[in-house]
């Protein structure tokens, strides 16, 4: 059973007029984006665009100079940043598994420390959906596993408490091409399956275009356009988007 | 009541502080020289002949330790010398005669800090500056100022506190105009090895000193007078001077009774005969006259030093594994209290990282003491013994488990952390589930470290008589024994090994595989 920490009315996400400097130079420069509840927005951009640093203010761990971030309707500053933390599923470019810990124990990490019944339960059965049956599995750590399943490792972790957000930080930079490709089409099947509300950061336009329902193009800390993948495709709104989407292969004739 | 039964009970109630006063064992200490040793010995075994029961703290240390556990009160009596006292301890210059210099300084030391030196025992043990038999002749040296003529084709080989003592070297450079052409800092133990060889060509020695007959050596005669008298003396503390008359009697029973010619035939009996020193102290006391028993002659065990270093530790076990023993004891207790405060303190450094960098490096600094120079320092605060040893080597272990435990717990797996904090984890979890158990194999580097550290410092723990491996190294030293210096060397370079490999078992152990998270 999902949590029903949101109320129906609000979107998932917001940032309002969000600025993030670190000394002078603004990262994000005067940002809105909205994520509507069950949606699925991708976060595109360049190294330095903005993208981890917008993503990290939803779960508080970076705070805005200036703007509002709420989640669910609710400034994230009036809320307690562990309970908020517990309550979102995130998963980082390189998994960040606990070394000593077994697959099982690390996936169980969110649903115990929120103290719900039967943690190894809700892990196995987050392990199982991303394709990694606990009975084979459950029982490694993590340097006995491929880059691919760690990253899988890193998704069941995320979910296994049945948060009704997640946010993905470049989850499949780290892979090969072919671990990538699957892994791709696997948490695009499993996100649309679940229905979770998902924010993903990533450098490549194409799995963006593949798994977004709305893709947002970042550029030096301002969104260039926020469009879904069609209509991104169709009418790119300015020539950086249009050579993105261009150097991707999937750029329309200019 | 009547008057008798108050006498019988304040009889009663005294009996039990007498007694025991004549029970507490009276400390002779030396300094970490042979002559020093059958000095003390001596002291101690008459003592004991008239009843006294004795703790013997000999090669304990250099004169300002010596010293410092006499004015503490943590020793009762060692043997020193008049010129030591004045120039070393009073910081004065000498003037006049023997007897002049040391009225002087009984009178300072009894003002100061009531230590009372006792009549000399009759002899002067002063400096010798020493060179080689063939070089004496070659230059046609017979006085330092034949030596100050010649100096400048000389490199000297002298004791640390020779060079820096103002009836040192100092002193004698401006008496003499003596400029060598370099000089080294030497131990007393190598010094005429070195000469020998060739190394260094003039040496500070002692005038009663039986390794000169032993190198062939030729003393230059002092001729400007600049030494000033070192007679030797007992000095005895405050308390022991209030309270035990009788003992302090019975040490002044040796005043006068030795002079120049038979300390230097002693001295070699045991420096270059390798006569046990005790057997050589009994033998002078019973030849004085001052103790009834057999005069024996003991040599050392093996006959000469050539002897089998195996037969020798075999011969000597039982003393070695208790050494080796308290040793390990010293190590042990101040290596766990530095795990204990130096993990946690970790720990709690990283929660203020600002502080950390100051707090590591100021326990850093206890690195960069001395040795001999903490230990010294810890005398005034905790005597002598085994207490100020373990705290000084608990000093040392500090800094290496402290360093290790912060860096490991600083430096745990970034993305590990990142993410779980990422998730909900909180820093005190974190710290606990996370870095901590991540950080434990660095932890134990440090602590491995720490541990052979401790392992070679606690060989000097023997300069404060808090025993140890250090004994035999220092006495060794002190009467040029080799195989003496080897049966502390050796244990502790094994005992080093095998603390590094236990720790290693240690580390595997508790290195995790995993952990859960508790309630």
């Amino acid at each position: 059973m999902r949590d029903q920490v949101l109320p129906t009315d609000a979107p998932a996400l917001s940032a309002k007029d969000v600025v993030k400097r670190f000394g002078s130079a603004p990262v994000l420069d005067r940002v809105d984006l909205s994520v509507g509840r069950g949606e699925i927005v991708v976060l595109v951009g360049e190294s330095g665009a903005g993208k981890t640093t917008l993503l990290r203010l939803f779960n508080r761990m970076i705070s805005a100079d200036e703007g509002e971030v709420c989640v669910g309707g609710q400034n994230v500053h009036a809320l307690n940043p562990v309970q908020l933390r517990r309550s979102i599923g995130y998963v980082q470019q390189d998994g960040g598994l606990i070394p000593h810990w077994t697959v099982l124990r690390n996936t169980a990490l969110v649903p115990r420390l929120r103290k719900m019944a039967s943690p190894d339960d809700l892990a196995s059965v987050a392990l199982q959906l991303v394709g990694l049956p606990p009975d084979e599995f459950g029982a490694r750590r993590p340097g006995e596993l491929s880059g691919g399943q760690r990253q899988r490792v890193a998704l069941a972790r995320a979910l296994a408490a049945e948060p009704e957000i997640i946010l993905l930080d470049e989850p499949f930079r780290a892979l090969d091409a072919i671990t990538r490709a699957e892994l791709v089409e696997a948490v695009h099947v499993l996100l649309q399956d679940i229905g979770v509300t998902t924010l993903m950061v990533t450098h490549d336009i194409r799995t963006a275009l593949e798994i977004a329902n709305r893709v947002a193009v970042l550029r030096g800390g301002r969104f260039e356009q926020i469009a879904p993948a069609a209509v991104l495709r169709s009418s790119p709104e300015s020539p950086y988007v249009q050579q993105l989407l261009h150097r991707a292969g999937e750029g329309t004739a200019a | 009541m009547g008057l008798g039964l108050f006498w019988l009970g304040l009889a009663q109630v005294l009996c039990p502080v007498a007694t025991l006063a004549q029970r507490t064992p009276v400390v002779v200490a030396s300094k970490p020289f042979g002559e020093s040793f059958l000095l003390a010995e001596m002291f101690a075994q008459l003592l004991e002949s008239r009843g006294f029961e004795v703790d013997r703290r000999l090669g304990l240390g250099a004169t300002e330790i010596a010293f410092q556990a006499l004015r503490t009160e943590a020793i009762d009596v060692y043997p020193e010398y008049t010129g030591t006292g004045l120039v070393a301890v009073l910081d004065q210059s000498p003037e006049g005669s023997a007897g002049d210099v040391f009225r002087a300084v009984s009178g300072a030391f009894r003002e100061r800090w009531g230590i009372h030196w006792l009549p000399p025992l009759g002899f002067e043990n002063t400096y010798a500056i020493a060179v080689r038999r063939e070089s004496a002749e070659a230059d046609g040296l017979r006085t330092l100022s034949d030596l100050a003529r010649v100096a400048d084709r000389y490199i000297g080989g002298f004791s640390p506190d020779f060079i820096g003592r103002s009836d040192g070297l100092p002193g004698l450079q401006s008496a003499y105009g003596l400029q060598l052409q370099a000089q080294r800092s030497l131990l007393q133990a190598v010094k005429y090895e070195a000469l020998d060889l060739g190394e260094v060509d003039v040496v500070d020695g002692y005038s009663t000193d039986g390794l000169i007959d032993r190198y062939d050596l030729v003393v230059l005669e002092d001729d400007l007078e600049f030494f000033p008298p070192y007679e030797a003396s007992a000095v005895v503390g405050r308390r022991f001077w209030d309270t035990r008359p009788d003992a302090v009697r019975a040490l002044s029973e040796l005043s006068g009774m030795l002079d120049e010619e038979e300390m230097r035939a002693l001295n070699r009996r045991v420096e270059v005969e390798g006569e046990e020193f005790e057997s050589v102290a009994r033998d002078a006391l019973t030849r004085m006259g001052l103790v009834a028993g057999p005069a024996v002659r003991i040599v050392r065990e093996g006959e000469d030093r050539e002897g089998s270093l195996g037969a020798y530790f075999i011969d000597r076990r039982n003393e070695l594994i208790d050494l080796t023993i308290r040793h390990m004891l010293l190590v042990i207790v101040s290596l766990l209290a530095a795990t204990l405060v130096a993990i946690p303190l970790g720990l709690l450094l990283e929660r203020a990282p600002r502080g950390a960098e100051v707090v590591i490096r100021t326990i850093g600094l206890f690195q960069t003491i001395p040795s001999i120079a903490l230990l010294a320092f810890m005398i005034p605060l905790l005597g002598i013994g085994i207490r100020p040893a373990l705290v000084a080597l608990f000093l040392y272990s500090l800094f290496p488990i402290l360093r290790n435990t912060y860096t490991g717990i600083c430096d745990a797996d970034p993305a590990a952390v990142d993410s779980a904090r990422s998730l909900g984890m909180t820093e005190g979890q974190i710290l606990k589930y996370i870095r901590f158990p991540l950080a434990i194999p660095v932890i134990m580097a440090g602590v491995r470290t720490a541990a052979v550290i401790t392992v070679g410092t606690a060989t000097l723990a023997a300069f404060i008589g808090a025993g140890g491996l250090g004994d035999p190294i220092v006495a060794g030293l002190a009467l040029s024994d080799s195989r003496m210096i080897l049966s502390g060397a050796i244990p502790a370079a094994v005992l080093a090994f095998l603390a590094d490999g236990a720790l290693g078992i240690v580390q595997r152990v508790v290195t995790p595989t995993g952990l859960e998270i508790a309630e």
